[in-house]
């Protein structure tokens, strides 16, 4: 944790805004380190739009502090320092690939002359003088991701980067987030589905109703949720009475008896349920499944 | 500061070419020029000037209206088109300050008008050149019209990037363009006949019209153009109260105009919320 901060990118503390009196976020800390992927999840609408906003210095903050590479955002050093790629990328139809490339390259005084390499990288080389209003969706957010690689920003914030991707793209867009990330990047990613971002990221951030619910890796928030494990026992032919004798909370679903249990009762369920031996089929234990943990933290204040 | 502009205005450049900007300034220049100068070539021998001085008095009667719309349809979707398109948000997170995005515009757009300009002028110029061995004697007045043709140009373009601005939706801004290109132009000048015919020689003749008039770009380009060649009784129809206005105070108009333009597109630009 300490190490982190002295490398620390992005140091966001106590961040609010509010828009005409409804709270968007409220007391809103985080950081993330030189060479960290952070994932940051929410429903719609539970502020991580605004918080990218706020920290590329497109929106001001109410109150709080906020530090990329030690400059205030907005400003021209640390513009020059963070690449974004917004939700949904659009650029100017008439364009080509490569002009709009060639733009971005010339804005941030990188030579112009890495604009075909930069799509190459992103698989664009082919399409590169064709207008963008000729381009697919996935097309455009790979132009999009594609100015997000000029002359080597110290942090990424990228709004839904892989919506509209197909699942081939998604895998080379990771693989081009790790070398960035192995190179000292920052990288600040939002995203609906916990499901993909788990393997690729090193942290995760759940906002909620503009609070900050949740931090930390995979495994520290299954702890920290302390959801109960589900057991499926299906029993031999008739002996299922004896089993919800045992067990009167379980519930029939189908062939199957489900029973759940606290994390730490696992192991003695478990031996309970050998004990049934000659009276059980099969037995499937199922942990709580990612998008269960996310729903956790989640879950607004009053549902 | 320079190279990220001229980024701007190269990208810019490649838009207006593919949408057909360029063509459209140039073939409305060059149309309407040569139809003035067709139509202009009956009464020059009566006033006694050379044919390029009368062309050069027709094509500033022309560029009144002409120039001014031609810059508010290359500069109204400037600002809201990248709001309505939503690439302005990424655009701003560029090191990139706003008003060298507008210069960026600004540059490519000025000098597309520049080459209508040139195109359509020079064309009703050559028509009157061949047919006139004395319209040399009319190259100042051409080039005069020229180098301010170019401020009135930019003028409008400033102004509609402000339109674009306080617009946000391009259709608004359209509105909002064409509006103003009928204010300025037409409608203004109408009122101020009236209230003149009205007045009937007072204070509102002698005090407020000459005013009036250099309050409005496109008025001071004409006066300025007209007065510079000695021509405005003849072509401008507005009377004597504008033979009060000098030489200079046409200038400073002429001048001052597309600072103010830009100055206040800047403004507006600022208050555009990513």
């Amino acid at each position: 944790m300490k190490a982190n901060q002295m490398t620390s990118t992005l140091t966001i503390s106590h961040l609010t805004k509010a828009f005409g009196g409804v709270k968007a976020l409220s007391d809103v800390s985080l950081h993330v380190a030189a060479g960290e992927r952070v994932a940051l999840l929410g429903h719609n609408g539970a502020g991580k739009s605004t918080l990218m906003k706020i920290i590329l210095g497109l929106i001001p903050s109410d109150s709080g502090e906020i530090s990329i590479c030690g400059t205030a955002p907005g400003e021209a050093a640390a513009r020059a320092k963070v690449a974004y790629l917004p939700e949904n990328a659009t650029f100017h139809s008439a364009l080509t690939g490569l002009e709009q490339i060639t733009y971005y390259l010339r804005l941030r005084g990188e030579d112009t002359s890495g604009a075909m390499a930069l799509l190459d990288k992103v698989g664009l080389g082919h399409a590169a003088k064709r207008r963008i209003g000729t381009y697919s969706k996935g097309m455009r957010q790979r132009v999009g991701l594609a100015q997000t690689l000029i002359g080597h920003p110290s942090l990424l914030v990228l709004d839904e980067p892989t919506s509209g991707l197909d699942p081939v793209s998604r895998r080379d867009f990771y693989e081009l987030l790790d070398a960035l990330a192995a190179d000292g990047a920052a990288i600040l990613l939002s995203s609906h589905a916990l499901t993909e971002v788990e393997a690729r990221t090193d942290r995760l951030l759940i906002l909620s109703g503009g609070r900050m619910v949740a931090t930390g890796s995979l495994p520290e928030l299954r702890r920290e949720a302390a959801l109960p494990v589900s057991m499926h026992i299906t029993a031999i032919n008739g002996y299922d009475t004896d089993i919800l004798a045992t067990w009167p909370n379980a519930i029939r679903v189908g062939k199957e008896l489900r029973l759940d249990c606290a994390q730490e009762d696992k192991l003695a369920t478990l031996a309970r349920i050998a004990s049934f031996k000659g009276k059980v089929a099969d037995i499937d234990v199922i942990p709580p499944s990612l998008e269960d943990i996310y729903g956790h933290f989640s879950r607004r204040d009053g549902q | 500061m320079i190279a990220r502009i001229f980024a701007t205005a190269i990208t810019e450049a490649h838009i207006a070419r593919r949408n057909r900007w360029v063509l459209i300034a140039v073939v409305l220049m060059v149309v309407f020029s040569l139809v003035l100068s067709a139509v202009g070539s009956a009464p020059s021998g009566g006033l006694g000037a050379d044919r390029l001085s009368i062309t050069v008095a027709s094509l500033t009667s022309l560029s009144v209206y002409l120039v001014p719309l031609v810059a508010l349809l290359m500069s109204f979707d400037a600002v809201a088109g990248d709001v309505e398109r939503g690439t302005l948000p990424l655009l701003l997170t560029y090191p990139v300050a706003r008003w060298e995005v507008l210069a960026g515009k600004l540059v490519a757009h000025t000098g597309i008008l520049i080459i209508a300009l040139v195109t359509g002028y020079g064309a009703a110029a050559l028509v009157a050149l061949v047919s006139d061995p004395e319209a040399a004697a009319g190259l100042g007045a051409l080039w005069r019209l020229t180098w301010t043709s170019t401020l009135l140009g930019a003028t409008f373009l400033g102004i509609g990037y402000a339109l674009s601005s306080l617009a946000r939706r391009a259709s608004g801004a359209a509105g909002l363009a064409i509006g103003l290109w009928l204010g300025l132009v037409v409608l203004y000048d109408l009122a101020l006949l009236a209230a003149v015919v009205a007045d009937n020689g007072g204070t509102f003749t002698t005090q407020v019209f000459p005013a009036a008039l250099l309050a409005n770009p496109a008025d001071a380009f004409r006066l300025f153009n007209l007065t510079a060649s000695q021509a405005t009784a003849a072509a401008s129809g507005i009377g004597a109260a504008a033979a009060s206005i000098t030489l200079w105070q046409s200038l400073l108009s002429v001048l001052l105009w597309p600072l103010i333009a830009l100055g206040l597109a800047t403004l507006a630009f600022r208050k555009v919320e990513a």
